[in-house]
């Protein structure tokens, strides 16, 4: 494909504007720049320059997105369609609050609805992703110590089956991260647990179900065991779409949570974004929000409010509106009964695939949530075929390949991959995937230098990342 | 008189008077892949026998890498930093950095005695 | 009522028998019933139909002024059609992050080409696929440069104040400490940094200088001078920048910046109630700074058969595979508000963009003009140099000069003080819209 810049020619024009209708104002020479390079191309250029683009690249639309961890279901449309409204769309961040009141009132009832369905007492909107999230969670622990006067926890506690945000944002927040290993079970291990937490612990990060899509059992246990010792329990909300309406991160003990629009709440990721990452937390922490908050008067105006020993801002404005907007009409749509629908037929897809896998495939001998990590290092001894070749084979087949080597326990679980098929699939495209499954495990064995080598139909075979790593090139450096 | 030993992190060390040249093992550079990056130490930096002192990265992961030995860094090969690749091609010749040696475990293992370990 | 599953009841008894349970609800026999929930108190759902209406209701009350003179972070800028229409096929949109190459190349080429284009108008030599918003940019960048024995930020009280908000709560708990240069000490005259004083206020703790071009006032800042004095101090210089106006003005790099960031909402994002934006970074490339740059880069490499092709790069930086290590947390990104700016900068091209950005400062200029006829004056008389935004001073309140200015269907710009205003001006303002406010500053 060419790159937009070698579709340049000089002169050509694409957009235009109206003339100027004053006089032109000349910037002193001194603050101006000499040349400014980018593409010239006619719109007729432009349209199928990134049509091709489109072409080589692949959504939801597109075809079944099996990702674990990352929830690809379907993006309704209607979503789209509501937050390019001009009512949110042209509505500029600094108005004057009195003509900003419906974006300040669906913002409120996003919040209640996401508070009540986490069991919340307090949350804001403003985080833009998940691990921005995870970073103003940590931060109103920290606030919340710090204003107890309990300065000595210094430390959070991450399984070793976290996500990788986990640990990064703990630092970033200022804290040192202790590693819990799992235990059989590939929960968290209880006495690991119960001698790593003491007077220097700030909080326990957790996602449940794990990342290895099981429900943590000791879910109760965990909870009592880090707040005897004073610390709290974090909520990673990655995976919340297996049991939301069914169970709430409130309720099992957890006091801040953040959760992903993009993911659990259908809106759709971008490419890699944008995303959004309300935090949640119980009453005790909410005097730390970030500000502004959203706050009703008397007379039932919505107006922006700081709360008392806020942590200050972590995003310019209030964060990825439009994102919100989709979610809460994806919330209103679904409801009540149905977010818990939505919950039941995510995990029944799961085990469904799960059941039909699993006797060549091994995974964990119990139900799984929304998601399931299969083991593929047998048939890699055996073939020398590894999860990434399986995976490989699956772009093949039409099917974007599930997560790759995570979770990542160094000599339990190596070669991996995890499925997560999410509600919105029929079992007609399941069966298919887990019949391209069996078929690829049978090549395997039958010939596996054709899966080594997978894919063999798209645009370009593996690319060398060796190469791109040791002398990146990150930029055109022609002419255009 | 030179000593080449070898730690269970898989670094080795060659040791002449009280200076120690360290560097990863090929079977390290092996099991590691091709290597992308690495965080090299700065002159003056301590190493402490046992921790990590710097790490390196191939495509896919990161991996410290354990100082087999005590000291104080002299020299560093800033060779490196552009050519990572340079371990996985001679892992016993590319060297990471010299150290004025302050003290050495003694459960380092000779050459036959670390072969007989990987194996 | 509307639920997007598409299972028939026949199927789902199906595959109930394939698992060996009876209903779906016993697949969560590991969730301690003590702990499931009673009924949620959320409305119960609704048909599309529905939802259409009771959101469009949502969107009714919120005012939508024909034209916008606000700008103080966001830009309201006329955004070509073939941009939205483009922009919004679904595989981009209904994408994931591009980890899976062969299957990506679409994506993984748009990001590259954002990042070219991005590293054109700062002049850098690396930039990153995006991060959260100008803020957040700035406050990854300002981490960048902190070193063992160097960890105070200086930054000058004449950058948006959403900024040092967000460095102070990013990095006031990692022991770095935010310094505001204020005004009223003298570190600003005329609206702009004064550099003498800048110098003096340069310690070996200093990692880094912040300021912004054009500054929170509009002004075109000395960003040379006070680069020049920066390194000779031995600290680095982040220049926070409205890419719009590096149409036109010298390119961080040229003025000799260490690290380039902003927010580049306005290439063809609304201005959407605040989001999402589009964070960029870019910085030059010697010793280490590629591999202190957060978030996702884009490489171009080559597969097999030595096409060419892109990938996701120096991945080992990241929180994916460095963990507590990582340089930054950030995961997700801006990705599809990338695409949206280089399909803009595409679309409007070299000589377009020097139009528009020609225009908002025409206007702008013309607009300061005709709004000091009367007792208004700017608030900086002795500084012409401004970009597209401009203070006035007006014996009235600031607040009165908004309402009269939202009966004409036009949004002032933002009151900053009792009787001062920070203007912008766009090229979707019109001289009529202009000379409308002009009347209702000469009476104020």
């Amino acid at each position: 494909m060419k790159l937009i810049f070698e579709r340049s020619r000089k002169g050509v024009r694409c957009a235009t504007i109206r003339p100027l209708e004053v006089s032109t104002y000349s910037v002193e020479k001194k603050y101006l720049r000499k040349e400014l390079a980018l593409p010239e191309v006619a719109e007729v250029d432009l349209a199928r320059h990134y049509t091709e683009l489109s072409r080589n690249a692949f959504g939801v639309d597109s075809g079944f997105y099996p990702l674990g961890s990352c929830t690809m279901k379907y993006n309704p449309k209607i979503n789209e369609e509501l937050a390019s409204l001009p009512g949110f769309s042209r509505v500029h961040p600094r108005q004057e609050v009195d003509t900003v009141q419906d974006s300040l009132h669906l913002m409120a009832d996003l919040s209640a609805d996401l508070m009540e369905l986490t069991g919340m007492d307090g949350m804001t909107l403003q985080p833009c992703a998940g691990a921005h999230g995870e970073f103003t969670g940590l931060l109103l622990i920290a606030a919340y110590h710090e204003s107890r006067k309990d300065t000595k926890r210094t430390k959070i506690l991450v399984p070793d089956t976290a996500h990788g945000t986990n640990p990064a944002s703990a630092v970033m927040a200022g804290f040192e991260v202790v590693n819990i290993p799992s235990n059989a079970e590939k929960g968290v291990d209880l006495d690991a647990l119960r001698a790593a937490v003491g007077p220097d612990t700030a909080a326990l990060m957790l996602t449940n179900p794990t990342t290895l899509g099981l429900f943590e059992k000791n879910i109760e246990e965990i909870s009592k065991i880090v707040h005897d010792a004073g610390g709290l329990l974090y909520y990673d909300g990655a995976n919340l779409n297996a049991i939301m309406g069914v169970v709430r991160p409130g309720d099992m003990g957890f006091d801040v949570i953040h959760l992903n629009l993009h993911k659990t709440f259908s809106t759709p990721h971008g490419g890699g974004g944008p995303g959004s990452g309300p935090v949640g937390c119980k009453a005790m922490l909410a005097e730390f929000l970030p500000k502004p908050s959203i706050v009703k008067d008397k007379k039932g105006n919505y107006e922006f409010s700081c709360p008392k020993n806020s942590i200050g801002k972590v995003s310019t404005f209030y964060g990825n509106f439009a994102v919100m907007v989709k979610a809460f009409a994806y919330v209103r749509t679904l409801g009540s009964d149905g977010i818990k629908e939505a919950a039941e037929h995510a995990v029944l897809n799961a085990n469904y695939m799960k059941a039909k896998l699993e006797d060549i495939y091994p995974t964990e001998n119990r139900y799984c949530m929304h998601e399931f990590v299969v083991d593929i290092q047998k048939l890699k001894d055996q073939t020398g075929v590894s999860a990434k070749d399986i995976a490989k084979a699956m772009i093949d087949k039409g099917i974007h390949p599930p997560t790759m080597y995570f979770p990542h326990i160094p000599g339990v679980i190596d070669e991996s991959l995890m499925i997560e098929p999410t509600e919105t699939e029929n079992k007609e495209t399941l069966d298919e995937a887990i019949a391209v499954l069996r078929e690829l495990y049978d090549l395997a064995f039958k010939d596996a230098k054709y899966l080594q080598e997978a894919p063999h139909n798209m645009a370009i075979s593996r690319p060398d990342e060796v190469a791109a790593a040791r002398k990146p090139i990150v930029r055109f450096e022609g002419e255009y | 008189m030179s000593k080449l030993v070898f730690a269970n992190t898989h670094e080795w060390a060659k040791i002449e008077d009280n200076v120690a040249t360290i560097g990863i093992s090929d079977h390290a550079q092996h099991e590691l892949g091709d290597l992308v990056f690495i965080n090299l130490p700065a002159v003056g930096d301590t190493l402490t026998a046992g921790e990590a002192f710097c790490d390196v990265e191939s495509v896919k992961a990161v991996s410290d890498v354990m100082a087999p030995i005590s000291g104080k860094v002299i020299e560093v090969n800033e060779e490196l930093e552009s050519a990572p690749e340079a371990i996985n091609e001679d892992a016993m010749g590319a060297w990471i950095c010299k150290v004025e040696v302050t003290a050495v475990p003694d459960d380092l293992m000779d050459e036959a005695a670390y072969a007989e370990f990987i194996k | 009522m509307s639920n997007y599953l598409s299972i028939t009841e026949q199927e789902e008894k199906e595959m109930l028998e394939a698992i060996g349970v009876s209903k779906p609800s016993d697949l969560y026999a590991d969730i301690p019933i003590s702990l499931k929930n009673k009924a949620l108190k959320i409305a119960p759902g609704k048909s599309q139909q529905q939802v259409m209406e009771e959101i469009e209701a949502y969107a009714k009350e919120n005012v939508v002024f024909d034209s916008i003179m606000r700008g103080a972070g966001a830009y309201d800028h006329y955004v070509p059609s073939v941009v939205r229409y483009l922009s919004s096929r679904s595989e981009f949109l209904t994408a994931y992050t591009p980890y899976q190459a062969e299957m990506s190349q679409g994506i993984l080429q748009s990001i590259f080409e954002f990042q070219t284009m991005i590293c054109s108008l700062t002049g850098m030599e690396v930039a990153n696929a995006s991060v959260y918003d100008g803020s957040s940019a700035a406050a990854e960048a300002a981490f960048m440069c902190v070193e063992k024995n160097k960890k105070v930020i200086l930054v000058p009280e004449n950058v948006k104040p959403e900024v040092i908000e967000t460095m102070r709560t990013y990095l006031s708990r990692r022991g770095i400490e935010i310094k505001v240069l204020k005004e009223s000490e003298g570190y600003i005259k005329d609206g702009k940094v004064d550099t003498q004083m800048l110098e003096k206020a340069i310690n070996e703790n200093t990692a880094c200088v912040y300021i912004e071009q054009p500054n929170y006032y509009g002004i075109i800042e000395d960003a040379e001078f006070v680069c020049d004095m920066a390194h000779h101090k031995g600290t680095k210089v982040i220049m926070g920048c409205n890419p719009m106006t590096l149409a036109l003005l010298r390119s961080p790099a040229d003025c000799g910046a260490d690290i380039a960031v902003g927010d580049a909402q306005p290439f063809g994002l609304s201005v959407s109630f605040g989001g999402p934006y589009l964070g960029f970074m870019a910085t030059r490339v010697n010793k280490d700074t590629m591999r202190r740059m957060p978030g996702r880069i884009v490489g171009q490499t080559t597969d097999g058969q030595g096409n060419r092709c892109f990938v996701l790069t120096l991945q080992g930086r990241e929180q994916h595979i460095r963990r507590e290590k990582a340089m930054s947390n950030i995961c997700s990104n801006q990705a599809h508000c990338a695409l949206v700016a280089s399909m803009y900068l595409s679309a409007m091209g070299k000589e377009g963009l020097k139009e528009v950005a020609t225009t908002c400062t025409s206007l702008a200029h013309y607009a300061a003009q005709q709004f000091t006829q009367g007792k208004a004056t700017l608030k900086y008389p002795n500084n012409n140099d401004f970009f597209h935004e401009f203070i006035t001073v007006t014996p009235t309140k600031a607040e009165k000069i908004v309402e009269k200015c939202a009966k004409e269907g036009v949004l002032a710009g933002l009151p900053i003080g009792p009787n001062e205003i920070l203007w912008c001006m766009t090229e979707k303002v019109r001289k009529s819209d202009i000379d409308k406010v002009a009347e209702i500053m000469r009476r104020a």
